[in-house]
């Protein structure tokens, strides 16, 4: 038998090997517990991916993930998270091209304008990044107290964040609300845009060869209106942004919903993602800790 | 007792490439010195020549300061901080890849033990650039004003004790706040700075931002008096550094100094005997004690006094002194002849005033600069040892009765560096940390330094800090 090379030529091109999308929960890339998926196409309606449709079961695995990842990320140091979350950067620099095609698929920008979004989600990385060692010199204090105590001000993490991606921004908008969260030690469980679901999962690959701790970002695909229920009545969530959520009254069920454990919410507002964030999605998922210690020999 | 001996674990020295001379390194190239003559470099340990390097001299100075001028008006300046901050992160993430590399030049041309340079200097070298790389594009939270501005050129002057480290500590805040910096190192360290040098180029750093200038004190005093530097940035002596804040006055120069120091370090009768032992040791055999912040002055309650000493002594004999590339030394060589005269010096003066000297039974190497740990009781304090920075591994120990006594004590010296509290009351640590005019306290812990954490001086050790937010500050006009 004759060996004969399997390069591509003009007469037999080669046929591409596409990718399953998935869920990314606990660090794993599993289907939908129920077996639901739903057709994902592109800004004109052509067929991109059957994406997996997450479930209520779904979302529940992913908090029992992020709540048992939470304990290990958030006693990391700020240094070392610091260095995780630039080398989410780095490597999403390695998969520029593929985030571009995505995004310009997803969202209709040409590959320009695509690139140029890419460009602003990885360097919004590095900016949180450069949080994580600073946020406690930023938001902490020392307090005068009027006594012998010493007496100083501590943020710290709140817990398990559930987070409604941006149905409009599948990456820069995506990120835009996962980092902040993650930085400064929460877990994550986010649900991406509906329609735009590719960018998110794409995302989970980098964090999955990025050093982030498996579990500590679930990303769920689907939609943000049948999960984010069984999110904001979670009793084991700490917090919720409700970005994703388009209606009014939806989103004011959800507050309502997460009043019963007094979750931390985050009430939809306009956005523009391409403009430099401020600290108040990082400061949104803190507690502040105050401790008094008595002075004297 | 029978005692197991430990095998040599020597380091490779196969990691390091050095060359047989170095240039200057301004406006991004290695070029030759126009009006110095070539010195050399020695490994401390061996009198071995490592490399012959360049000395400046005020033309090469000035050439320097203008390619920084350049730099920071053309590109440094008006460049975005978000691209100030890739740079740093760069070069963070480059000095973490050749991390093992810059720890066995370190110790070769300084002299300290490997396991100081692998596990302490070069780690936190990286560690200072990550964090203010992160910086970098948030000078506006620093707390320093909406608007904080660069100065422009930084002059920046750094001792032989932490060479790379020293070198992060100057170049990373200043970069991340829009300066650019023309730099020298120590005279007898230069070769980790060179080596940065190259890092730079790996990094792509823009020309100019960056310029090493090598050479000895004539070559610093040039910088510091150059009329285009803007901020002067100098550690070092006390002596030094008062003839710069002199030579500065009536210019437009920001100025920070970090200068010597004559740390106390405190032990109360109820200190965790075990931790407070390896805290004085480390607080005064770390690097040879040739660091600012050493815990040279031991004030021990009188009540404790012979048990801590007899379990300071049980433990200096087991420190081992000798070649800095064994992984198992504990204390390497001194820098350099001239330091180790000083040391004997001030050592034979401690005896001379009736101070009694103890050190344990030591075998030095036969080449090198050498001096064994060393401990004087029986010390008071109008003794010179108890007043001048030795900088070496010279402990001097006094003793009190009170807490009031201790601060009296710790606070009779003109250096306000650091100094180290002992003790399992929590109040009585944020009592004394409230009464000693010192700039770093360590409680129950000594040397420890961190990116994020101010390091400076009260006194005559210096003004301005190092480290975390208030770092920025001096590189920042306000």
């Amino acid at each position: 038998m004759v060996w004969r090379p399997t390069l591509p030529t003009k007469d037999t091109p080669r046929l591409e090997v596409r990718k399953t999308y998935k869920l990314y929960v606990g660090g794993a890339f599993p289907r939908s517990e129920s077996g639901r998926s739903y057709v994902v196409t592109d800004a004109k309606g052509k067929f991109l991916a059957n994406a997996s449709q997450a479930s209520r079961k779904d979302a529940r695995d992913a908090v029992v993930a992020a709540r048992k990842a939470f304990a290990g990320w958030h006693a990391r140091t700020a240094y070392n998270r610091g260095q995780v979350l630039y080398r989410i950067a780095e490597v999403m620099e390695g998969r520029h091209q593929q985030f571009s095609l995505e995004v310009s698929q997803s969202e209709g920008l040409s590959i320009s304008k695509a690139r140029v979004v890419v460009d602003a989600s990885i360097d919004r990385w590095v900016w949180y990044a450069g949080w994580a060692d600073k946020l406690a010199q930023v938001v902490g204090s020392s307090n005068p107290v009027a006594g012998p105590y010493f007496d100083f001000s501590l943020p710290e993490a709140t817990g398990v964040v559930a987070v409604l991606a941006p149905q409009d921004s599948s990456l820069l908008g995506l990120t835009s609300v996962i980092a902040p969260a993650i930085v400064s030690g929460n877990t994550v469980v986010a649900v991406s845009s509906y329609e735009r679901p590719l960018p998110a999962i794409t995302l989970g690959e980098v964090m999955a060869t990025s050093d982030v701790p498996g579990g500590v970002v679930n990303i769920l695909t689907g939609s943000a209106s049948e999960v984010g229920p069984w999110l904001a009545s979670h009793m084991d969530v700490n917090a919720i942004d409700l970005c994703g959520i388009v209606d009014p009254e939806e989103a004011t069920e959800l507050e309502i919903a997460a009043a019963d454990n007094l979750k931390r919410v985050r009430r939809p507002a306009e956005e523009d993602w391409s403009a430099d964030q401020g600290l108040s999605r990082l400061t949104q998922y803190l507690e502040l800790k105050t401790v008094w210690h008595p002075i004297g020999v | 007792m029978s005692r197991f001996e430990y095998a040599p674990a020597p380091e490779s020295r196969a990691i390091v490439d050095i060359k047989s001379s170095y240039g200057l390194f301004i406006n991004g190239q290695f070029t030759d010195a126009t009006d110095g003559k070539p010195f050399k470099t020695v490994s401390p340990a061996s009198e071995e020549v490592l490399a012959e390097v360049s000395e400046a001299g005020p033309a090469d100075v000035d050439k320097a300061v203008r390619a920084a001028r350049k730099a920071f008006e053309k590109v440094w300046g008006p460049m975005s901080g978000k691209d100030r901050a890739k740079y740093l992160f760069r070069i963070a993430r480059l000095i973490q890849e050749r991390s093992r590399e810059l720890a066995v030049l370190e110790s070769l041309d300084n002299g300290k033990p490997i396991r100081e340079s692998r596990d302490v200097d070069i780690p936190l070298v990286a560690a200072h650039f990550f964090y203010y790389a992160g910086w970098a594009d948030k000078l506006e939270y620093a707390g320093v004003g909406d608007d904080p501005q660069p100065w422009g050129v930084a002059g920046q002057v750094i001792p032989w004790n932490f060479p790379m480290l020293m070198l992060a500590w100057k170049i990373a805040p200043a970069l991340a706040a829009g300066n650019t910096v023309v730099l020298k190192p120590a005279e007898t360290t230069p070769l980790t700075a060179l080596a940065f040098a190259e890092i730079c180029q790996q990094a792509d750093l823009p020309p100019g931002v960056v310029n090493i200038v090598t050479g000895a004190g004539r070559t610093g005093q040039a910088l510091v008096e150059h009329p285009d530097v803007d901020k002067v940035a100098f550690t070092g002596s006390t002596e030094v550094g008062r003839a710069i804040a002199k030579s500065v006055a009536g210019t437009h120069k920001a100025v920070t100094l970090e200068l010597g120091g004559k740390a106390a370090n405190i032990v109360f009768e109820d200190a965790p005997i075990d931790q407070t032992i390896e805290g004085i040791v480390n607080g005064i055999f770390f690097n040879q004690g040739h660091v600012c912040c050493a815990g040279s002055r031991l004030l021990v309650q009188e009540s404790v006094y012979d048990e801590v000493l007899a379990r300071l002594k049980r433990r200096m004999g087991t420190l081992r002194v000798g070649d800095p590339l064994d992984k198992n030394t504990d204390i390497g060589a001194i820098n350099s002849a001239a330091q180790l005269a000083k040391i004997r010096e001030l050592s034979q003066i401690g005896e001379d005033e009736g101070a009694e000297r103890w050190s344990p039974e030591c075998e030095l190497p036969a080449n090198g600069y050498w001096f064994p740990p060393t401990v004087f009781t029986g010390v008071s304090q109008a003794h010179r040892i108890a007043r001048e920075e030795i900088f070496g591994p010279v402990l001097s120990v006094l003793t009190f009765r009170t807490p009031q006594e201790a601060v009296e004590k710790a606070n009779n010296t003109p250096f306000g560096l650091s100094a180290g509290i002992w003790t399992d009351k929590g109040s009585r640590i944020l009592w004394m940390a409230n009464q000693l005019r010192a700039g770093v306290v360590w409680a129950n812990t000594f040397n420890r330094f961190d990116p994020t954490s101010p390091f400076g001086g009260y006194k005559e050790s210096g003004y301005g800090r190092e480290g975390g937010r208030h770092g920025l500050e001096a590189y920042l006009a306000h």
